[in-house]
């Protein structure tokens, strides 16, 4: 099996699947149940709490705990707006953005939101000028992904921070899932940060929030006390618990898995530029990890299915917006009906080796010239 | 690389005849304190030394400095004992503090070491003149008194002493009970008390549902950065709903305070015999609030023959707050939860009680029986400190 989707989900770490299963067995109380079990869960939550803010660099009031990316995006912006309901109806973000920010925005509408996007550049960054520009319009937020996840554009968003806090009282989110444990982090200038821990190496079902003090924020999820008071809910200590660790494991070994991440993205570079058939979508502010690519007149789905018999698996766009023809953010950016319509997603991690990328090139190019051959007889 | 703190008794030594039980529970405290380290502790008769790995050595000291009878210590450098280790570990030493003037004192139990301790010192004193610029040796007053300890297999190496916690090792003094309020004083209270070598553990008066879960949890965390300097404290939760109704219902409203305080004084009598703690403690500061004037505080005196100590009696406000902020209690104790001595103030609390008013308010119902039920439905937890080394395996 060559898996070349780490992008869509990782595969959890054994340390990590390890600390969630002994978590679970030991510490049976609930964190917010007051008797001697209750306890020694919530003393464990807490260190596990301190850990993640630590790591992040923030306060443990700033950390919160979700269910995933898509609850920390829609708890970031919803829960965001509510609290400034005095605010210009205007919200800023980009045509690169997750579907769970993405399909926000009719629903935003309906609230009376005027939601407008960021202009970018060729390469898709941000285009700092006409975005003070669309500052001046006030908005309440803005809201931008760190890494973009079908061609892994990555965003200055240190800079557009400041800009952001300089020009106007905008509360700026990052939506940082594909960025945690890819690439260093610094949220000084940041907001709302949410992420989840299936992207590195942790357990699906778990996610962060981090809301600086900074900003106010209403729940989405009313309940009883939880770990934080912005998302009720019995705390879910074992994933909290793994997700600390695969945090901590994921930007200790960021140095040397990028470096490893990077040999192995020019390898693969190099193999796809000599197939002259292969438009490479993904460019120089791409982070090593993902490799987007199109095949002009190969349906993208064919493809999928080709390379899936011989056990090869990616993504055509992002696995969490397949269900669309078009890929948004492609078309955003190469705005061509043909290349934005035959996408193909490969994502790879320090666990590839150079081995798999040769097989996976070979089958490529066998399956092209089978589907090529094949679409030209009909 | 290995690391010693050496530990002088300090104040211990003055205790004669108790001075074993001193060091014994001292070197226990410390014992339990790195319970999570690989360290080496070992006693003589005027000193601890406590080996460790360096790597450690911030985690160690943090833990060190949170221990009570511990007046001042070295961290001593390990070096083997031969003249070219002991140079160059003196200079790398010396170079990375500032000073002007220094000393060198070399102790040698060796007796087979080739330079006898003057030898040695003026050899010393000769490489550091040598190797670093523009340093005078004084040995009056020097900046810098640099001590060599040499031993047959090691020497120790190591500069001006480093001031510990103070007070005595928690657990030479018996069993008392402090009232933990949630408020600024009473952690401040019991730290005093610990410093001072009692073994505290905490009461909380608690009046659901006028008091909330939060206010229970602060108590928790408060008592949780008190367990720092006690391994573990127990803290009992007294059920005080009932018996505050029925002051409020049966008393002169600008008595209930003090007639409220007069009940906590019975309960904590009873549970001091009952768990064999020889005194109350509490926060209580001298005029803060009308139950803490003098007279109030002599008529709720009178419900008990138990000693009631108040660490911070003499203390203004804002000294007392400077305690709860160096010991990490004061963020918890301004959080908004209402405690039982905020939910039910009167307009106007008496500030001269007097004896017989109480009395004849406390007639009107039967409080001994509350007391009992009180005191039978009492929760107890068992709170030591948040310690990330418990769960390193996990995260």
């Amino acid at each position: 099996m060559v898996y070349l989707d780490y992008s869509a989900t990782t595969p959890v770490d054994d340390l990590v699947l390890d600390t969630f299963n002994q978590v679970t067995k030991k510490f049976i109380g609930n964190a917010n149940s007051l008797h001697q079990l209750g306890i020694e869960s919530k003393n464990l939550m807490d260190t596990a709490v301190e850990q993640v803010a630590n790591l992040l660099k923030v306060k443990k009031s700033e950390v919160i705990f979700t269910s995933g990316a898509s609850e920390s995006n829609n708890l970031a912006i919803l829960g965001c707006v509510f609290a400034y309901p005095r605010r210009n109806k205007y919200i800023l973000t980009t045509e690169l953005e997750h579907s769970s920010i993405e399909n926000q925005i009719p629903f935003l509408k309906q609230l009376g939101f005027i939601v407008d996007f960021i202009e970018l550049d060729e390469y898709g960054r941000v285009d700092e000028a006409k975005f003070l520009k669309k500052l001046e319009n006030d908005p309440v937020m803005v809201s931008i992904g760190m890494v973009n996840s079908e061609l892994g554009v990555y965003q200055d968003v240190n800079t557009l921070g400041k800009l952001i806090h300089e020009h106007s009282k905008a509360i700026f989110h990052v939506d940082g899932t594909q960025a945690v444990g890819k690439m260093p982090l610094d949220l000084e200038n940041i907001d709302l940060f949410g992420f989840t821990a299936h992207k590195f190496y942790g357990l699906k079902g778990i996610g962060v929030l981090v809301k600086k003090s900074t900003c106010h924020l209403v729940p989405l999820i009313h309940g009883g006390k939880s770990q934080s008071e912005y998302r009720s809910g019995t705390p879910a200590l074992g994933l909290i618990v793994s997700c600390a660790k695969a945090l901590r494991l994921a930007m200790e070994s960021l140095d040397v898995n990028l470096k490893k991440v990077q040999e192995l993205h020019a390898f693969l570079i190099e193999k796809l530029q000599k197939m002259s058939y292969i438009i490479i979508n993904s460019n120089e502010y791409s982070i090593p990890h993902i490799v987007n690519i199109s095949i002009v007149g190969i349906k993208p789905e064919t493809m999928l299915h080709a390379l899936s018999e011989k056990e090869i698996y990616l993504s055509t766009k992002t696995a969490c917006s397949s269900n669309q023809k078009l890929s948004s953010a492609l078309k955003a950016l190469k705005k061509d009906d043909k290349i934005s319509s035959s996408s193909l997603r490969i994502s790879i991690s320090h666990l590839t080796t150079k081995d798999e990328l040769l097989y996976f090139v070979k089958a490529l190019e066998k399956s092209y010239h089978e589907l090529e051959f094949e679409s030209r007889l009909h | 690389m290995e690391r010693v703190i050496l530990i002088k008794y300090g104040e211990l030594t003055t205790k004669k005849g108790n001075r074993n039980f001193f060091v014994h529970t001292l070197t226990e405290n410390i014992k339990m304190k790195l319970k999570n380290y690989h360290v080496t502790i070992k006693k003589d008769l005027s000193r601890m030394s406590i080996s460790f790995d360096l790597e450690q050595m911030d985690e160690i000291l943090e833990k060190i400095n949170q221990v009570f009878g511990i007046h001042a210590y070295h961290i001593a450098h390990k070096v083997p004992s031969n003249i070219e280790d002991i140079k160059i570990e003196i200079l790398t030493m010396l170079k990375s503090i500032s000073f002007s003037t220094f000393k060198i004192e070399v102790k040698r139990s060796d007796k087979t070491f080739s330079m006898n301790s003057m030898e040695l010192e003026r050899f010393l004193g000769g490489v550091v003149l040598k190797n670093l610029e523009g340093k005078k040796v004084d040995v009056h007053h020097p900046d810098v008194l640099f001590k060599v300890e040499l031993c047959k297999d090691y020497t120790y190496l190591y500069t001006n002493s480093i001031k510990g916690l103070g007070g005595y090792p928690v657990g030479t003094q018996p069993k008392a009970l402090a009232m933990l309020s949630g408020g600024i004083d009473s952690p401040v209270a019991i730290y005093l008390a610990l410093k001072r070598g009692i073994k505290v553990d905490a009461v909380y008066f608690e009046a659901m549902p006028h008091t909330s879960i939060e206010a229970r949890e602060k108590v928790i965390s408060l008592t949780k950065k008190l367990a720092k300097y006690k391994n573990k404290i127990t803290l009992y939760v007294v059920p005080f709903t009932e018996i505050q109704e029925a002051i409020y219902k049966n008393g002169n409203s600008d008595y209930c305070i003090t007639i409220m305080r007069r009940m906590m004084y019975r309960i904590m009598d009873r549970l001091c015999k009952k768990n064999k703690a020889v005194a109350i403690i509490n926060g209580e500061s001298i005029g803060q609030v009308a139950s803490q004037t003098l007279n109030s505080m002599a008529v709720i005196n009178e419900v008990t023959k138990t000693p009631i100590i108040r660490p911070v009696a003499c203390l203004d406000k804002l000294e007392i707050i400077d305690i709860a902020k160096k010991i990490d209690t004061y963020e918890i104790s301004i959080l908004p939860f209402e405690d039982c001595c905020t939910v039910f103030v009167p307009k106007h609390p008496v500030i001269n009680p007097v004896l017989e008013e109480c009395l004849k308010s406390e007639e009107k119902f039967d409080y001994f029986e509350m007391i009992q039920k009180a005191i039978d439905n009492i929760l107890t937890f068992s709170i030591t400190e948040d310690d990330k080394k418990k769960y390193e395996d996990l995260l």
